[in-house]
């Protein structure tokens, strides 16, 4: 699937929701059951400024030149949230992640349901997700 | 006859919430098609009618530059604006209208001091005494000056309870301590502050005094003669005014003393290039064309404190402070942080397993508005070890059916998130 097929497919899946109660029970569950971060990521370079809660974002570029990320979160709804990202963004070239669209936040009406504060914190995890991609990308063009 | 005499005066001493509520009309919204449910009034409070009138009315009716213009509506401008400083003398006790300045807010305030009167008094080796349960903005205006004029910031700490520990605060006062300056009440904890007793201590030393004010002037009686600090700074927007505005407060003969904070219009006498003078207080620290409309507005809104009456204020938010402990004490795993024996109304707790902000947007997706983080005091949360609380703040217009809500929001957010 591409990645605009699965952002599709996550607003498909908001959309059977009625409420945000609904909504967020989702999202809960999506952080409840995020596969759970290696202690090796859990240091300070990895984590995301702009949050409230602390964010920690692991990224680790295999040989299949894709990018896989791993994360956690102390706040659950955060971590659903990643959840998110991750499902759309890992296992991905770092081209086809620069060039993510992302509408799907959007979409499903997270940035004007989110306070601004908040949505930020979204916006600063998918930042730093493309920068990874940003980074490995320059390294892999430098070793060609 | 007398029975309801009597009766009518008791009903008077009462505040008349729903009355209120309907001068605030913000409370008639709804949120995340709700009712919106403030509680964040620590943050700053909402505003009643007769302010956001006031704003009106001056931009409507008498929009002037002040103090230098020969015309009606500059007359008008600077009457109405020279009003308000009368009228927070009058709120505060000030001894003298000169010893009020009009600033941004607190913060501004705080920085003033640091900046003229920490620049001028400071020096090597001096000591600055704050506390342990400081907001940023009166810690950080500390660091920088200390750091310029290499004095020494020490930190009176606090107790399990969230209060300060006297006996600590008498041991850092020394001999260097020039200038001591704490927060009257807490905006993380709600602690109100043994300031009189600090103070008088402070003094012994020889030291000055600065009061934060910002959350204590919406819920004390504030007399700053009978409190002898030497400067008392606060905002008009926590107690039902504008944003953008606040007033410090400083004994005369120190703020004549002291040497000016910005150069610029209004706080000269005469400019030539060779030299400068500058003018009286309270001038001499207001450079440049002020905020005059919510300076205006501020008025109202202290008008509105005053005829509201502040014992029965203050009496309706220690009735809801009550209660809304009492319910919140009910909710399993949840923990209240700050216990000091006299508090405002305001509640900071945090629930296991549960982070805070999760709660908030939880909350707010029902309509209630409650803060979530460290409060702008992250040093007082590392003192308690936790990444920051959930804090409910009431004010006058907040219900018990409101408290009712947020108990009722909290048990359902924890069960989505246990």
């Amino acid at each position: 699937m591409t990645i605009q097929q699965v952002e599709d497919e996550i607003v498909e899946e908001f959309s059977l929701f009625d409420s945000w109660d609904d909504k967020y029970e989702y999202i809960i569950d999506l952080g409840k059951r995020l596969a759970p971060l290696d202690d090796k990521y859990r240091v300070d370079e990895n984590k995301v400024r702009g949050c409230q809660s602390t964010v920690w974002l692991g990224a680790e570029y295999k040989e299949d030149g894709k990018i896989y990320f791993t994360a956690d979160s102390d706040a659950i709804i955060v971590k659903g949230l990643i959840s998110m990202l991750i499902r759309v963004l890992s296992g991905r070239t770092p081209d086809e992640i620069i060039n993510a669209p992302l509408t799907f936040i959007q979409r499903i009406g997270m940035t004007t349901h989110l306070a601004q504060t908040r949505s930020n914190g979204l916006l600063s995890m998918v930042k730093q997700m493309k920068n990874y991609a940003v980074a490995f990308k320059i390294k892999n063009s430098q070793l060609q | 006859m007398n029975v309801v005499a009597d009766l009518q005066k008791g009903l008077d001493e009462v505040l008349d919430v729903y009355a209120i509520r309907e001068q605030f009309p913000i409370l008639k919204r709804e949120v995340k098609g709700k009712p919106l449910v403030y509680l964040d009034n620590a943050a700053t409070s909402q505003k009643p009618q007769v302010v956001i009138d006031a704003l009106v009315n001056y931009y409507t009716n008498c929009n002037a530059n002040i103090h230098r213009g020969i015309h009606t509506l500059a007359e008008e401008a600077t009457a109405a604006f020279e009003a308000t400083r009368d009228t927070v003398q009058k709120f505060i006790g000030a001894a003298s209208r000169e010893e009020i300045i009009f600033t941004r807010g607190t913060t501004e305030g705080i920085n003033l001091v640091a900046y003229t009167w920490g620049r001028q008094n400071l020096h090597a080796g001096d000591e600055v005494i704050i506390s342990g349960m400081e907001h940023h903005s009166n810690i950080v205006p500390w660091q920088i000056i200390c750091e310029e004029k290499n004095a020494v910031l020490k930190v009176i700490p606090v107790d399990d309870n969230g209060e300060l520990i006297l006996e600590e605060f008498e041991k850092l006062l020394t001999e260097k301590t020039k200038i001591v300056s704490v927060v009257h009440v807490s905006n993380a904890l709600g602690t109100v502050n043994p300031v009189k007793q600090i103070i008088d201590a402070a003094h012994a030393k020889g030291a000055v005094v600065l009061i934060d004010g910002a959350q204590s002037s919406v819920h004390l009686d504030i007399n700053v003669q009978e409190m002898d600090c030497d400067f008392f700074a606060f905002s008009a927007h926590k107690l039902y005014g504008p944003t953008g505005v606040g007033a410090l407060y400083g004994k005369k003969h120190i703020l004549e003393a002291m040497p000016v904070f910005q150069g610029g219009g209004e706080m000269i006498k005469d400019v030539t290039f060779a030299k400068t003078t500058y003018n009286d207080l309270p001038y001499k620290y207001e450079a440049g064309t002020p905020n005059i409309a919510d300076v205006v507005a501020f008025k109202a809104a202290l008008d509105f404190m005053t005829e509201t009456g502040m014992k029965k204020m203050r009496d309706y938010e220690h009735e809801l402070l009550a209660y809304a402990t009492e319910q919140l004490e009910q909710i399993e795993g949840l923990k209240i942080i700050g216990k000091a024996r006299e508090k405002t109304s305001l509640i900071s707790f945090v629930i296991d397993k549960v982070h805070p902000q999760d709660v908030g947007i939880l909350l707010d997706n029902r309509g209630i508005a409650v803060r979530t983080g460290h409060h702008c005091a992250q040093t007082l949360m590392d003192r308690f070890c936790i990444p920051g609380t959930i804090r409910a703040s009431f004010a006058i217009y907040n219900t018990k059916e409101e408290i009712d809500a947020l108990v009722e929001g909290l048990k359902k957010a924890i069960k989505l998130l246990v």
